[in-house]
């Protein structure tokens, strides 16, 4: 008998223990309110949003609200989870950030998102933005998401390889070089011949993708419409960057690898195409030893581009989708973007918030003191209207012609590359 | 008096009768509760011990496999709307693609090109570990140490040295006057350079399973054949090799299972960090375009198809292994 009894109480304990891990689960997704009647916002980042300390400053002007901060590392993982959870129908925060190469994808199922101009507080429009960033997250009349920060493009240089090339190296004389991308290609031909081993930029695609996403139509017309195959603008940016290839012009360093990480240590190319983030990275990269070497100008060949920034959104899911929204335009009015720059570096999408003092006093000791913050405030400006985008824009960018690029880089003839390019685009928009 | 005798026979003579069993059960005289317990608990008990393997398997394992085969059938997009019923289409969509079979021919090249040298190596270990060595605890514990360690920092690690410009091996093989090796863009170096990655986890972790069986194998058989006067290199052809063949061949399928879904390596050995597998597909492997299908793409029939078509080739292959370890395990003797 007391061994049965003991036997039992393993049951009733088993039993027990899986009762409260149910409530566990429960209670972890279905938020709403909390136990003492506030009302309960997720709020879904990942990387580096800069909101650590805004939102407790929320919450104390807020007593009714309770914000619950949910971070991911990583933008793939953060937006897998988004996408798998918009099919299951539940399970979204409150308020889902959604980086600029998902966006297409996420605009793709606008219906599954609160039209903002709809259930945000009134005061808050579109023209707080720049404009480009606001017309990139409107579909069909519904602006689906609240400008965070943006990452416009500038150039970066080593001023020690152009130098020893011949080319001028301050800041004013190498507008020119940067005037146009035919300006910029010669002066890699230039570089080319009296540098020998060292190549003139990075990577193939990173140069095409800042010129495909200045053209007027990229991967898609304004109907949705995939035209890859009849792009007329972007075969010659094609051809231009292989032929740029053909002269020995790229490094061939796959972005964010390893190799391209050394890459920068060793001085293996001379020019890099910088969105205002990349200027962390190329200090982190190219370390210490290097500092001085780089410098930044505010010129970006055939005007200006932009390369990464978030957005908030508030899905449908939401049990408080106005409070949410509330909560959202208040994360992304000017002042507190400001307050995110100043503690996480996100650069501001806000117009208002391009003339913050903040912004413009913000030098860069690495690269020569520069006043950086003037310089993107400016680049920020050039860039020009958002671009049609389809569903698969990302996929067709980051994986297709990317690839297509790094295959021609290590010796595929560019036919071929371009027809796998054309193909694999058509397979992804499918 | 005698009336009752005759209607009841009995004594030598008649038929035992079986006892009757009185109907209905509920009669049976009413067993205390406690023994009813107590033949419940001998009855069902061994099952309740079981069942928690059989249902998380079935939770885990046999509803995914059935809910696969289901969504293969349709036209299944991962948030889409509506999933249309396309019969077997993405099966034929899937054998008219290309890219499906230059995976499942880059996952065979990986697989023999991991799995043969892997083999031999690891016998010969075992064979190696079996003598008297000195330290032979430390060095068994050695071989094993590969397989203890994270894959995923191994595979970054070996990317790292397959570096095309400036990885240590390409490196290596400039600084003796050799040219570098395109280990990315080449798909047999690339190919060589992830099963030199499995070999380096797998081969150690076989040849323990290897070793083990060895020390199974009855001293006095080799006595008698060093009696005989057989060489080193004949007892262990004549003997070690046949009576290793069941853990052989357990090592084989289980390296087949294995070898035919790698996913972590290709997948870690892309620069670029896709599921791409290069930038031509030179070394993606059907699990890896399983994924790309399934969570790149969010094509969940496409993927399940994929997901099918590999559990058949799996079958297939592990099959065909069993029947050729069998035959060259055995050396052409009967039993």
């Amino acid at each position: 008998m007391p061994y049965r009894s003991s036997r039992w109480a393993i049951a009733l304990a088993c039993t027990a223990a899986l009762a409260a891990s149910a409530a566990c689960g429960s209670s972890g997704s279905s938020g709403g309110t909390t136990a003492d009647g506030k009302i309960e916002l997720t709020v879904a980042t990942f990387n580096e949003f800069g909101y650590e300390d805004l939102l407790p400053e929320y919450e104390k002007a807020h007593p009714n609200v309770k914000v619950v901060a949910r971070k991911t590392g990583k933008a793939d993982d953060h937006h897998q989870n988004l996408f798998t959870k918009i099919a299951a129908g539940s399970g979204l925060s409150d308020i889902e950030a959604v980086e600029e190469g998902y966006l297409p994808q996420v605009l793709s199922k606008a219906d599954k998102f609160n039209n903002l101009l709809e259930i945000g507080p009134a005061d808050v429009k579109p023209d707080r933005w720049l404009a480009w960033k606001s017309e990139s997250a409107t579909k069909n009349g519904s602006f689906i998401g609240y400008g965070t920060d943006i990452g416009p493009l500038a150039m970066c240089y080593r001023k020690d390889l152009f130098e020893a090339a011949g080319l001028p190296s301050d800041p004013a004389g190498v507008k020119a070089i940067f005037a146009t991308w035919d300006s910029y290609f010669a002066a890699g031909e230039q570089f080319k011949a009296k540098t020998g081993d060292k190549a003139w930029f990075d990577s193939a695609a990173q140069v095409f993708n800042a010129m495909v996403n200045q053209e007027k139509v990229g991967y898609y017309d304004a109907s949705d419409k995939l035209v890859v195959d009849t792009n007329p603008d972007l075969k010659s940016d094609w051809d231009k960057v292989t032929a740029a290839v053909a002269k020995g012009q790229s490094a061939k360093l796959v972005a964010f690898s390893n190799e391209w990480n050394t890459g920068f240590k060793n001085a293996a190319f001379a020019t890099k195409t910088c969105p205002s983030w990349m200027l962390g990275v190329v200090e982190k990269q190219a370390g210490p030893e290097n500092a001085g070497k780089w410098a930044v100008t505010d010129a970006f060949p055939d005007g200006g581009g932009n390369w990464g920034g978030s957005f908030l959104t508030v899905p449908k899911q939401s049990k408080h989708p106005k409070e949410a929204a509330e909560l959202a335009a208040w994360l992304t009015a000017p002042e507190q973007q400001i307050k995110a720059f100043t503690a996480k570096g996100t650069f501001p999408s806000q117009v208002q918030a391009l003339t913050s003092p903040a912004l413009l006093d913000q030098t860069s000791a690495y690269f020569g003191d520069t006043k950086v913050g003037a310089l993107f405030a400016e680049q920020a400006k050039k860039v020009p209207a958002a671009q049609p985008k389809g569903p698969a824009s990302g996929t067709i960018q980051d994986k297709v012609f990317n690839s297509a690029l790094q295959a021609v880089e290590q010796g595929t003839s560019v036919d071929d590359a371009w027809k796998q390019a054309v193909e694999g685009a058509q397979k992804a928009a499918k | 008096m005698t009336a009752d005798l005759t209607e009841v026979p009995s004594g030598r003579g008649v038929e035992p009768r079986p006892p009757v069993r009185r109907e209905p059960p509920e009669e049976h005289p009413k067993l205390p509760l406690r023994d009813r317990l107590t033949r419940l608990d001998v009855k069902f008990t061994p099952y309740l011990f079981i069942a928690p393997f059989f249902v998380l398997f079935a939770v885990i394992g046999l509803f995914p496999l059935l809910y696969t085969g289901y969504v293969s059938l349709f036209d299944w997009e991962l948030g889409g709307d509506e999933h249309p019923f396309v019969g077997l289409g993405n099966y034929t969509a899937l054998l008219a693609d290309d890219q499906f079979w230059n995976a499942l021919f880059n996952t065979v090249s990986i697989f023999v090109l991991s799995s043969v040298p892997q083999m031999i190596t690891a016998v010969l270990l075992a064979a190696l570990l079996n003598t008297a060595l000195r330290a032979r605890t430390a060095w068994r514990m050695g071989v094993l140490l590969p397989y203890v360690a994270s894959l995923v920092a191994l595979a970054i690690i070996f990317s790292n040295l397959f570096g095309k410009q400036y990885g240590l091996i390409n490196t290596f093989l400039e600084g003796v006057g050799l040219s570098p090796v395109d280990w990315q863009g080449n798909w047999f170096a690339s190919h060589v350079a992830i099963a030199t990655m499995v070999n380096w986890r797998w081969t150690g972790y076989n040849a323990l399973i290897v070793l083990a069986a060895m020390q199974a194998i009855p001293r006095e058989v080799h006595e008698a054949a060093l009696v005989d006067g057989a060489g080193a290199v004949r007892r262990f052809v004549s003997i070690t090799l046949p009576l290793l063949r069941p853990t052989i061949i357990f090592v084989v399928i289980t390296s087949t299972i294995g070898g035919l879904q790698i996913f972590t390596e290709p997948k870690l050995f892309d620069p670029a960090g896709g599921s791409g597998g290069g930038f031509s597909h030179q070394y993606q492997t059907v699990v890896l375009y399983l994924y790309q299908a399934g969570f790149q793409d969010f094509d969940l029939g496409y993927a399940s198809a994929m997901a099918w078509i590999l559990f058949l080739v799996v079958l297939v292959i592990a099959a065909a292994n069993f029947f050729l370890t069998r035959r060259i395990a055995s050396t052409g003797e009967s039993e």
